[in-house]
């Protein structure tokens, strides 16, 4: 089998690069974990049972960052999609689809956390005044969310390997390949190729907690 | 890993030389893709098998594009021909990274059966690219819990959102940017997205897979 090296080297360097080599450790230490949780995390996670609690506080600050994220998304669309005028008739099906699985994630992570859960942030969408049009101009808007989609997209994928071998992994990854989803979906609409290119581009929670940081109030 | 396959190879021969009884304990025991010929391409164990599977799979993608794009059904549009080539090329990237991360361990080029699909037919094309785009994804995250290394999984993880993308690509050709591209049908009641076991993708994937593939470490 090829070492990691090599099979690393494969991908873009800038992948690589973002790619969290630490990697190997966490996994080697959530495995017991995992074991130990793993019969009944598939139930909890479904009927969203709270287990914040069991969870290690490694994966707890995981969870509440992309529920931080996704109260973002969620509030982005809800407001969007409660804007007079701002979405063409023949978009709105797709933001209401978009809106009900960001709420959705917010719901499922919200439960997962239990008492563990952050509180929802405040946000501003304009950004101090830079996207002052955000919910009045259906091109700002939109331009807006193929970036926010996007940057949740690399957001989950630079969390998968810090999940590896823990029970969330799962719905972590079946939260990630939504957001792709929806990435692809606005960036047709703006008039942008679906993808990037043939790998997408992962972020470390600094990245993104910076490149959001001026949509919080 | 030669000499695993060669192994298996030796080892599936060697039951369809024996007892019908053997085989049948065989096929209860161990998933069985068209191991009705002595001939079969085994996945390998662990994570190699889980590669292949990805590889095979990207195999069949890449297959199905490089047969789109170079036999376009008639009044294609610039944006679909586009739309083909831009998946096409990705599927193709997946493909040669896969292959060269498995080094000696990876399968050879499956044969392909797209006997189901009319590429002269726009909606023949479409809903099997849609069919194809969905299974991607649900292969993937089911198999990303499944790799032990993970190396694999941050790799895995690059591509599975991509698909996700050509997924949303191939619904808006269909659509328009709508609902649908955004994932209806397919994204369940909580916003996840739908996962799927090894076993389940295979035997979805199978009609058009003429090898016959075992992968008796898959679930």
């Amino acid at each position: 089998m090829n070492d990691r090296n090599s099979l690393l080297n494969e991908l873009e360097p800038e992948v690589v690069k973002r790619i969290d080599l630490s990697a190997r450790e966490a996994l080697a230490k959530y495995r017991s974990h995992m074991i130990a949780a793993s019969v009944s995390t598939l139930l909890a996670v479904a009927s969203t049972e709270a287990f914040g609690a069991e969870l290690p506080q490694q994966v707890v600050d995981i969870l509440n960052y992309a529920l931080t994220l996704e109260h973002f998304e969620a509030t982005f669309y809800k407001t969007a999609n409660g804007a007079d005028g701002l979405i063409p008739e023949k978009y709105r099906g797709l933001f209401r689809e978009i809106g009900e699985h960001e709420a959705g994630h917010v719901a499922l992570l919200s439960g997962v956390l239990g008492n563990a859960a952050v509180k929802p942030p405040k946000f501003d969408f304009t950004a101090g005044g830079k996207y002052a049009d955000v919910f009045t101009n259906f091109k700002t808007f939109s331009t807006l969310s193929s970036t926010i989609e996007d940057t949740g997209v690399a957001a989950f994928a630079g969390q998968i390997t810090n999940l590896a071998g823990t029970p969330v992994l799962q719905t972590a990854l079946q939260i990630h390949s939504v957001e792709a989803r929806h990435a692809g979906s606005v960036r047709v609409l703006v008039g942008k190729p679906g993808s990037d290119g043939a790998f997408d581009k992962p972020m470390s929670k600094d990245e993104v907690l910076a490149a959001v940081k001026p949509f919080f109030a | 890993m030669r000499s695993d396959v060669t192994l298996s190879r030796r080892t599936i021969l060697k039951w369809s030389g024996t007892a019908a009884g053997t085989v049948l304990v065989c096929g209860v025991a161990l998933p069985n893709f068209g191991i009705g010929t002595a001939w079969a391409t085994s996945l390998g164990e662990g994570d190699v098998a889980i590669l292949n599977y990805a590889y095979a799979l990207e195999q069949l993608e890449a297959a199905f594009y490089t047969k789109v794009t170079d036999h376009p059904f008639s009044g294609v549009t610039k944006n679909e021909t586009e739309t083909f080539v831009e998946i096409r090329d990705h599927e193709e990237a997946h493909k040669s990274f896969l292959k060269k991360a498995l080094g000696d361990h990876a399968i050879p080029e499956i044969e392909v059966d797209f006997s189901q699909v009319d590429f002269k037919q726009r909606s023949s094309v479409l809903a099997t690219a849609d069919s194809f785009e969905n299974l991607g994804i649900a292969a993937f995250n089911g198999a990303g819990p499944l790799l032990s290394n993970a190396d694999y999984l941050a790799a895995a993880g690059t591509i599975v959102s991509v698909e996700a993308r050509h997924a949303a690509m191939i619904a808006a050709l269909l659509h328009g940017p709508s609902a649908a591209s955004a994932g209806k049908g397919h994204v369940g009641e909580k916003g996840l997205d739908g996962t799927m076991p090894p076993t389940a993708v295979l035997a979805k994937a199978k009609p058009f897979i003429k090898t016959a593939l075992t992968a008796p470490s898959l679930k």
